[in-house]
This record gives structure tokens, sequence and C-alpha cells, in this order.
């Protein structure tokens, strides 16, 4: 099975930096500017992305299209609270466009249960932006997670990035389901040790 | 609500990635309610995989004028006046009906209506019917106060919330909150210690893996 390559080169780490800095930025504009012109950039950038992954699950190209610009109106809407974290905005988007892909694929169930990912309660509303974007610099989970050991990240590779339940990703690695969700586990301690009161 | 029981972490990482099937997602979202810890560590995951998706990705085409359509919907959008519902407070009506707000979708009834089936001694459930792709079953579990289930074994994952009452077994004791996360190598003997009733929430794979006349016997027990 193809697994993208762990390891970042120096090269693109630099380029990743000025590129999610770029995006702080832009993103600070449309929050604080309403700034059309910021928000478009961002958009040419990440709407391509997220179509993607959004094409996955959807199926059908008009779909994907349409739950990307549900996507980009949460942008439009949300930035002025994301602005105040120190938070990715490629892990900010991506997270948006993850739940709204659950949310969606869940509402063609015939019964539709209340996702608490997406609801703000009282007492945690403003820690919850916090604790899940803020960052000491942007990428830095995507940094943490590329220390991984193979085994640990192609679990979470499959977990989220192909959408495999824990008992498919057993059948297909050939181990038992114990093993995945013990590497599973793992996977999440060693980015939150590295990534320490941060995520 | 002291809660000393929770989803393992691995459960609460699928939950974020979206692949639970819909009992145990049901499940687990009414323990997200109620618990703090878990929350964060659910919105902890879900900053993970979006990490993970924004690395991994490619790129796909837009549809033609696309930007000029998300502007429209932009300026639509602040037209119409924020008519969301309040979520919190619905919360706190699903509540104070007694019933998760996650679980109200698929109840008409608050917990003291439900019309029960007994299954057993002081043991009765309520099915609660899922969309028809689910591999996983819903009910309710109703026992009385002193009785408890023939010590058995598992056919596959079981996660069990409590909603009242309360019950001891050989891994603790389960009160209001508490969520009993199990495979199917755990055996147990839930006894319920609390002068009410024990009213628990039970996810269980589609029993198809039960097999022989002891699975049978013990089929209506599955779900504690
Ligand atoms: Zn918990």
């Amino acid at each position: 099975m193809f697994i993208p390559s762990a390891t970042i080169p120096e090269r693109g780490m630099n380029a990743n930096a000025d590129l999610a800095q770029r995006h702080r930025a832009l993103i600070g504009r449309v929050a604080e500017d309403r700034d059309k012109e910021a928000f478009a950039e961002l958009f040419d950038w990440y709407a391509p992305r997220v179509k993607a992954m959004l094409l996955k699950q959807c199926g059908s190209s008009e779909m994907a299209e349409d739950v990307m610009q549900d996507v980009f109106l949460t942008v439009w809407l949300k930035a002025g609270q994301f602005a105040s974290s120190k938070g990715a905005v490629s892990t900010w988007i991506f997270t948006i466009a993850r739940n709204r892909r659950i949310d969606v694929f869940r509402k063609q169930s015939s019964r539709h249960y209340v996702d608490i990912g997406e609801m703000e309660f009282a007492d945690d509303a403003p820690e919850s932006e916090e604790v899940l974007l803020s960052g000491e610099q942007d990428s830095l989970i995507a940094q943490a997670a590329a220390t991984l050991p193979e085994e640990m990240r192609e679990v979470i590779h499959l977990a989220f990035v192909e959408e495999k339940s824990q008992s498919q990703i057993a059948g297909e690695l050939g181990i038992p389901l114990g093993t995945v969700k013990s590497r599973t586990r793992r996977a999440f301690e060693k980015i939150k040790q590295q990534l320490e009161g941060v995520l | 609500m002291t809660i000393a029981h929770h989803p393992d972490m691995a459960t609460l990482i699928e939950y974020a990635a979206g692949t639970l099937d819909e009992a145990f997602a049901v499940t687990v979202s009414c323990h997200l309610e109620v618990c703090d810890q878990c929350r964060k560590s659910v919105r902890s995951a879900a900053a993970l995989g979006g990490s993970f998706l924004c690395e991994e990705t490619g790129v796909e085409p837009l549809g033609e004028g696309s930007f000029g359509r998300l502007l429209e919907k932009i300026s639509a959008a602040s037209e119409t006046p924020h008519t969301a519902p309040d979520r919190v407070s619905e919360l706190e009506r699903g509540v104070t009906r007694g019933i998760p707000l996650a679980l109200s979708g698929y109840l008409d009834t608050d917990l003291k209506s439900i019309r029960w089936k007994r299954i057993g001694p002081g043991v009765w459930q309520k099915p609660i019917p899922l969309s028809p792709g689910a591999s996983s079953s819903l009910r309710l579990l109703r026992i009385a106060p002193g009785r408890g289930v023939p010590e058995h074994g598992h056919g596959g994952q079981e996660i069990t919330l409590i909603l009242s009452g309360a019950y001891r077994d050989e891994i603790g004791h389960f009160g209001p909150g508490d969520v009993a996360d199990l495979d199917e190598h755990v055996e147990h003997k839930p006894q319920v210690v609390s002068d009410e009733d024990c009213i628990c929430l039970a996810a269980t794979e589609k029993p198809t893996r039960f097999k022989g006349i002891a699975g049978r016997l013990l089929q209506p027990f599955v779900g504690i």
C-alpha cells in the first residue's frame, strides 16, 4: 500500500512555514477587515484540496463542490473566532471540512443524531478554540506526526485519510484488532507528548 | 457529574474520524455531552486528523465560477438573521427529559414513559431502531435493584453508557455518565447496586457472531 512519505524535506518544511505564515496573515485580514481579496487567495489554495478530500466520500463532483462551498462559508463566518487562536490555518480548514463531511454522511442516513463535536458548550467554547487550534508555531502537528514510527502513522492515515474503521484496518493489514487499537492509542499519546499543552 | 469510566482512547479517535458505526457513535456522543475530558480528546483527535488530511490530499479542479457562487452564499447568509437554535439550551432540555440530546432524535418519550419489554427476571429492554445500513444494534436496558445478569462474554465490541442508577462488576462501580467500553475478550457479571433501577444505553455489534446454544441463551443479556 502506498503511504505518503513521512519525512518532509528541509526545504519543503521552510516553504510550508512561509506558506502557513502567509495564510495566517490572510485569515487575519478576513477576520478584521472582511477582506474578500485575502479570502479569494485562501480559497484558491485550499478549495481544490478540500474538494479533493470531500470527493472521496461524496461520490459526485457536484456534491463535493457544494459541501466545499459550505466549508468556506464557515471559514468566512468563523474567521474572527479562529484569528484569536495561534493555530495553523490548514488544520483548521481541514478540520471544518472533515466535520462537515461526517455531518453530510450522517444526514444521508435516515436518522440524524447530533454531533457533539460541532456543539459549543458554555463552559468550554473559548477553551476549545484554544485547545483544538492553538500551536506555538504552524505545522506543529504535522511535524510531530512526521516523527511517528511508520506502523503508527499508517493506522492514523488509514483512519482519517482513508476513513477505514479499526476492524477494516485490522483486516487490511492482517493484524489483530487489539494491535490496531494499541497503535492508534500510542500514536495519539506520542503526538500529545510532543505538543504538550498545545494539542 | 463525577465520571470514573471513559471510552477507550482508540474509540474516541474512531469517533473523531467518523468511522464508528451508528449505535457506537450515538452512545459515545451521549457520553461526550457530560464529559469535558473526552470532548477535549475528541477535538484534539479531530485536529490531528485535519492535519493528516491537509498533508496528504491532492487537488481537484473547481466548478466554473465557484468563488462567485460562494460570495453569493455569503451575502445571502449575512442577510438572513441568525436563527440557529441555541444548542446548549437544547441540550439542557434533553437532559431534563432524562435523555441525552444525541439520543433524543431516536426516542419520542422521556425515560419514565418508555414501554419496556421484559427479557428476564428484573431485566427489561427497549430496542432502538437505527438506519437500515447500520451494522450495530442499540438498546436501552433497565435492570432492577439487586438484579444482575449471568456472567457473559461479548460477541464483539460493546459500549454501555449508564443513564441512571448504578451497577458494579469485576471492573468497578458504574454510575450515571460512566461508560463501559468492552471488547469481546472481557467477561463480566454486572449487579445493580443502586436503590433505583439501573438504566443504560448499550451499543453492540450485530450479533451475527454468536454461535452455539450458550450464545443464543445469553443473547438477551448482551448489552451489559
Ligand atoms: Zn469521558
